[in-house]
């Protein structure tokens, strides 16, 4: 049941707070959200590490097509919950005041859409039955148009626009696929678009090329990898950090998480068969991304486009098939959610006070505002991975892992630590360094709060991310299994 | 704190003779159990001045910002007590029980890998710590002096703890991943102290320049550590030592050569030599801490620590000799051009850094030399770095010699210590410096004959510089304008300068009955040496009339003419050209930096246009989407509830149609 009160809190939380009046709508809105993290928390407590699929809920939805409303959750799926529950919290609190700035759509909508789109996420990350993840899948996009739309700066309206064609397509794409494995059920049997039903059929390989390849796309646009990614930078640009913050840290991990479940769960063949050209893509989206990202003027387009180059990281650990690879790319989407919810709403403050997003227009904001460039300065290093952050961990297992696959594709990667660390540094030091202009106010004690939790969470996890690892490590077992890789025998 | 233990392998012994298997005892009890503690202490320092303080509010925060200094200096002296002690504890050992190790928690853990937290104590690590602790916290009671008057002093101090306790993360940890950590670590304390005058463009250029250019070296480091792990399965020093044999030659010298990538980031090693000279910019107790004494040496740390590769990979050591060579010609010759003082003796670091790589380079008859002259140029280089701080702080924050001279009369402290640094680095029979540099030198010759003249014209061009820069600044006459007033540093910065000024003249009692070698053998091994070409007492003396001339040469070129305060711009190619770093920067330029913004330029344009007009288009053409997205824009269709409405209609449409096929 825990699964079914985690989605239904903020879907009642979305419809509560938009009949609310206007001067209660936040109180409520972040009430919901609390007490959906506090359900997280629950969920987390009852979770057993190793124990497989687990806090299922199994109900017939559509008998004749063998459609459920099936729920549960593995090591992947109960770390993408908690991260949608903290960082949703998070994003409100830091739209608190900016959601109700003249242009936007006011305090009450911004609330009620982040509450809708975070019961979707949920739904996404615990559905067991492809016809319930295709249809919230879809769902997702309804609350996101109007975040992107509603909020943000000018020329938003296309960037939704923009969003919604290319979310759209994947979709559709994705629609056939969908039809394509309840034919192969069907044709196997009785119907059923259970996961569990899925996987125990044996797909012919050309077939699963087909459906692979219906997945993949749609979760490629999703993620997003070179080259469908452009409607990545102009919907971070126009969006307001907060909503970007729910777009790529937690939306976008839909297309990494639909890899996992989907491309290698249920059509294992098809995957390693792609293998070589996935491979090449999440190269090129890595060292393209922060090139791309390096020559921006934007800050929120930049932070944005290093995602390109941190989605190309997590890819390419889970198309290396091995256990360091596939932790480190499971454990590269937690870090990542962090470190660019960090970024994105550092960014966001400093918007506020230089009334610019032009980095060309920054300059010296270290002077008068210290602690906001210590964030901003964390942030960027973590995005460079600096050891003691936590997404070295995981940068670095990916990249032995790359290594391991091939040298040359490890070879590769790697040079992207010369290039991250130059994006990040060369923004600190455009915006924060120099001679400086007018004095920005510092941080106050709300902005503060809301970032510290996040920075302190980079540090801990980079020196003991054991507790994640002790998590993900079963269901990256579970899933190269699936594959058919054998566990290398462990050295240690 | 074995409370987070971890079993993890243990190397047998055994192995190559020559490449000695590092077996730590992890058991040894007593004060090792406090080892993390050297660790931890200027860790708990950094965290209070830099993550607590500046949260505090109203008098406490007044308090931390004039007191937060001595809370850092506290921290530094203190992990420098504690690491006498282990240091003593260590000598009471027997020689084959000299490898502590300590396993604090498992970092990380994977199906294939596993990387602890684990620390090893071993005489190379030993001599480390003093190092860092000890020459760290004589620069933390100098820079009280140093930054007296500035605002942002608690922070400053901030840094410096974290640095000490990164660098000493790099030394005492058990792996290549343990020491990459610590090896980030300095380089973002190194960027956080280099641009710690951020307000300085320049400064903030330097910063970010130094930290992108070793990053090019973690390159090397990182991918080292990737092929450790595929071809050993560790990357712990006792597992790579113990099973290094077995893997193929083209393996080991490509890991040779990866590891001497990194080593040429960090320790300013041509060809990425480039952000030293900018890495001036920084306060000056940063560059006799960081830039001199300790972290540009961690290089050199590599390289000896990582013996039981190189001995396996011929190539690669050559490689490393070939480096070392270039580079300290490089840096000895910049030295000449310079006219600010911390530039020359910049040039004079990565010269002398060189003559280090050169003897870890040569093998086990090198290690021990590479580290006694590692340890003697930390006392002599950050003694003469201090010294060219007190300098400044008597001239009103000028570098540039040419507006100094005769200054041994206004800072008889300053001038006097200094001259034990020169005396030392020149090689002056009995200075610390010269039974470094003559070893090194001597072992060179023994190895390859063109190497070691190559050192030898080094040695000569040392001197040269370096009486230069002592003449320009210390004798000939005052160039100083009427207002400035050239005026004796305050005690806490003397202090320091005295103390290391000993050091310089006495750190040669390190090699008295071969004492270092000796107590490097667990790490370095032992090899026969081979014999030099002509006896000891010669090469030492040919060694003693190069330098001779060289101070002569200065003598005659600097000492006997008058000191122009400009630079003369009619000068011969080689003089701009040592003046302009040896073009070092403008390769860069027309190599790295100036193609890649045009790539990255391009790219951009490519993005906005190319791909996302390609990708638009193309869908568009394809699947009708333009008619779509036409009306989405035109309002004609708002809601894109209708779109999954659509969407889920045609699916239940499919499905039926299937079934009822």
């Amino acid at each position: 049941m825990i699964l079914t009160i985690l989605i239904l809190l903020p879907l009642v939380g979305a419809l509560v707070t938009a009949f609310s009046p206007a001067a209660l709508a936040r109180l409520v809105g972040i009430g919901f959200a609390g007490a959906t993290l506090l359900a997280g928390v629950v969920a987390a407590v009852q979770y057993e590490v190793d124990a497989g699929m687990q806090l299922t809920e199994t109900y017939v939805w559509i008998e004749s097509l063998g459609v459920h409303y099936a729920l549960g959750v593995d090591g992947l799926g109960i770390l993408m919950v908690l991260l949608t529950v903290v960082l949703v919290p998070i994003v409100l609190l830091a739209g608190w005041r900016e959601s109700d700035a003249e242009g936007n759509s006011g305090a009450k909508s911004f609330f009620a859409w982040t509450l809708a789109l975070e019961a979707m996420s949920l739904a996404v990350f615990t559905a067991t039955d492809v016809l319930l993840f295709y249809v919230v899948f879809e769902a997702t996009l309804i609350p996101a148009y109007f975040l992107i739309g509603g909020f943000g700066r000018s020329g938003r309206g296309r960037a939704a626009t923009k969003f919604l064609i290319y979310q759209l397509a994947g979709g559709l794409v994705m629609l056939a696929s969908v039809i394509g494995l309840y034919v192969v059920s069907a044709n196997s049997g009785t119907p059923s678009f259970l996961l569990s039903d899925l996987a125990a059929i044996d797909i012919d390989p050309i077939t699963q090329r087909w459906l692979f390849a219906g997945f993949f796309i749609a979760f490629a646009i999703k993620a997003p990898m070179f080259p469908v990614h452009t409607w990545l930078a102009d919907t971070t640009e126009k969006a307001t950090p907060g909503t970007s913050v729910l777009l790529v840290c937690i939306l976008d991990k839909i297309g990494t998480f639909g890899m996992l479940r989907f491309c290698l769960g249920l059509l294992p063949d098809a995957s390693q068969w792609a293998t070589p050209a996935v491979v090449v893509l999440a190269l090129i989206s890595i060292i393209y991304g922060a090139l791309v990202a390096i020559g921006q003027d934007d800050v929120l387009r930049l932070i944005g486009l290093t995602s390109l180059s941190h989605f190309g990281f997590i890819v390419l650990g889970i198309f290396v098939f091995s256990p360091t690879g596939g932790t480190g790319a499971i454990l590269y989407m937690v870090n990542h959610g962090i470190a660019t919810a960090l970024m994105f709403l550092v960014a966001g403050f400093l918007i506020q006070r230089t009334g610019t997003a032009s980095i060309r227009e920054m300059g010296g904001v270290e002077k008068s505002a210290p602690v906001l460039a210590g964030f901003f300065l964390v942030g960027g290093l973590a995005a460079a991975g600096l050891p003691g952050l936590s997404p070295f961990v995981s940068e670095m297992m990916v990249i032995i892992a790359a290594f391991d696959h091939h040298w040359l594709v490890g070879s590769v990667a790697v040079l992207a630590i010369v290039l991250a660390a130059f994006y990040a540094l060369w923004m600190y030091q455009r915006t924060m360094t120099g001679p400086g202009t007018t004095p920005v106010a510092d941080l106050d004690k709300r902005e503060v709060g809301i970032l510290a939790p996040l920075a302190l969470a980079l540090v801990v996890f980079g020196f003991f991310p054991m507790p994640l690892l002790d998590v993900i490590n079963p269901v990256v077992d579970d899933t190269l299994a699936q594959v058919g890789i054998a566990q290398e025998g462990g050295q240690q | 704190m074995n409370l987070l233990s971890q079993t993890v392998r243990l190397a047998e012994e055994g192995g190559a003779a020559h490449a000695p298997v590092v077996a730590p005892d992890t058991g040894a009890g007593g004060v090792f159990d406090l080892l993390w503690l050297v660790i931890a202490l200027p860790l708990l320092g950094a965290f209070l001045l830099l993550a607590v303080a500046p949260f505090l509010q109203g008098s406490l925060k007044a308090a931390a910002d004039k007191h937060g200094h001595l809370v850092g200096t506290a921290m530094s002296a203190l992990s420098f007590v504690l690491s006498l002690v282990l240091f003593f504890a260590l000598l009471g050992r027997g020689a084959e029980e000299r490898q502590v190790g300590q396993q604090l928690w498992t970092w990380f853990e994977t199906g294939s890998i596993s990387v602890g937290m684990d620390l090893l104590y071993d005489p190379l690590a030993a001599l480390f710590l003093l190092l860092i602790t000890g020459v760290g916290s004589l620069i933390h009671v100098y820079a009280i002096g140093y930054m007296e008057h500035d605002a942002r002093r608690r922070r400053f101090f901030g840094y410096l703890n974290l640095f000490v306790a990164a660098m000493l993360t790099l030394i005492l940890s058990a792996n290549f991943v343990g020491l990459f950590l610590g090896w980030e670590g300095v380089g973002l304390a190194s960027y956080l102290l280099i641009g710690f005058w951020q307000h300085k463009p320049s400064a903030a250029a330097a910063a970010k320049k130094a930290f992108v250019v070793n990053r090019v070296g973690d390159i090397g480091l990182s991918l080292a550590i990737a092929l450790m792990f595929a071809t050993f399965g560790t990357t712990d020093f006792a597992g790579v030592s113990e099973v290094a044999g077995e893997a193929s030659q083209d393996t080991l010298t490509a890991l040779g050569l990866l590891l001497l990538l990194g080593a040429c980031g960090k320790s300013a090693q041509v060809p990425l030599q480039s952000w030293l000279l900018d890495a001036m910019e920084g306060p000056t107790p940063v560059s006799a801490l960081i830039h001199a004494a300790t972290m540009v040496t961690a290089g050199v740390y590599l390289v000896v620590r990582s013996n039981f590769i190189f001995e396996l990979a011929p190539i690669a050591q050559t490689a490393v000799v070939v480096v070392a060579t270039v580079t300290l010609l490089w840096g000895a010759i910049l030295g000449c051009a310079k006219d600010d003082i911390k530039k020359a003796l910049a040039g004079s670091t990565m010269s002398q850094i060189g003559y280090m790589m050169l003897a870890a380079g040569l093998g086990p008859a090198g290690y021990p030399y590479a580290i006694f002259h590692l340890l003697t140029h930390g006392f002599f280089k950050a003694n003469m770095f201090l010294g060219a701080g007190s300098v400044m702080h008597g001239m009103d924050d000028d570098v540039d010699m040419r507006h100094y001279g005769a200054l041994r009369k206004a800072m008889p402290v300053t001038f006097l210590t200094f001259a034990m640094g020169y005396l030392a680095i020149i090689g002056f029979p009995g200075f610390s410096g010269f039974w470094s540099k003559d070893r090194i030198i001597e072992t060179a010759l023994a190895e390859n004959l063109l190497v070691g003249l190559l050192a030898l014209l080094g040695a000569g061009i040392t001197a040269f510089y370096m009486t230069r820069l002592m003449l320009m600044t210390f004798f000939t006459e005052k160039r100083w304008e009427k207002d400035v007033h050239p005026h004796e540093s305050p005690k806490v910065m003397a202090v320091p300068l005295i103390v290391l000024a000993a050091l310089s003249v006495l750190g040669g009692v390190l090699l008295l009955g071969d004492w270092i070698k000796t107590w490097l053998e667990p790490v370095t091994g032992t090899v026969e040496h081979h014999e030099p070409p002509l006896p000891a007492i010669v090469i030492t003396l040919i060694i003693t009339a190069v330098v001779a001339i060289g101070v002569a040469a200065a003598w005659f070129l600097v000492g006997k003419r008058d000191v122009p305060r400009e630079a003369p711009q009619d000068v011969s190619f080689a003089t701009r050209a040592a003046r302009a770093d040896l073009y070092g920067d403008a390769i860069n330029d027309a190599v790295v930096v100036r193609p890649g913004a045009s790539l990255v330029g391009g790219l951009a344009t490519f993005d906005r246009v190319g791909v996302d007009g390609a990708v638009e288009g193309g869908s568009a053409a394809v699947g009708g989407l333009s008619t779509a997205m036409r009306r989405l824009q035109n309002g004609f269709v708002r809601s894109y509830a209708l779109s999954v409405l659509a969407g889920a209609l045609l699916l239940v449409l499919a499905l039926l149609a299937v079934n009822l096929a």
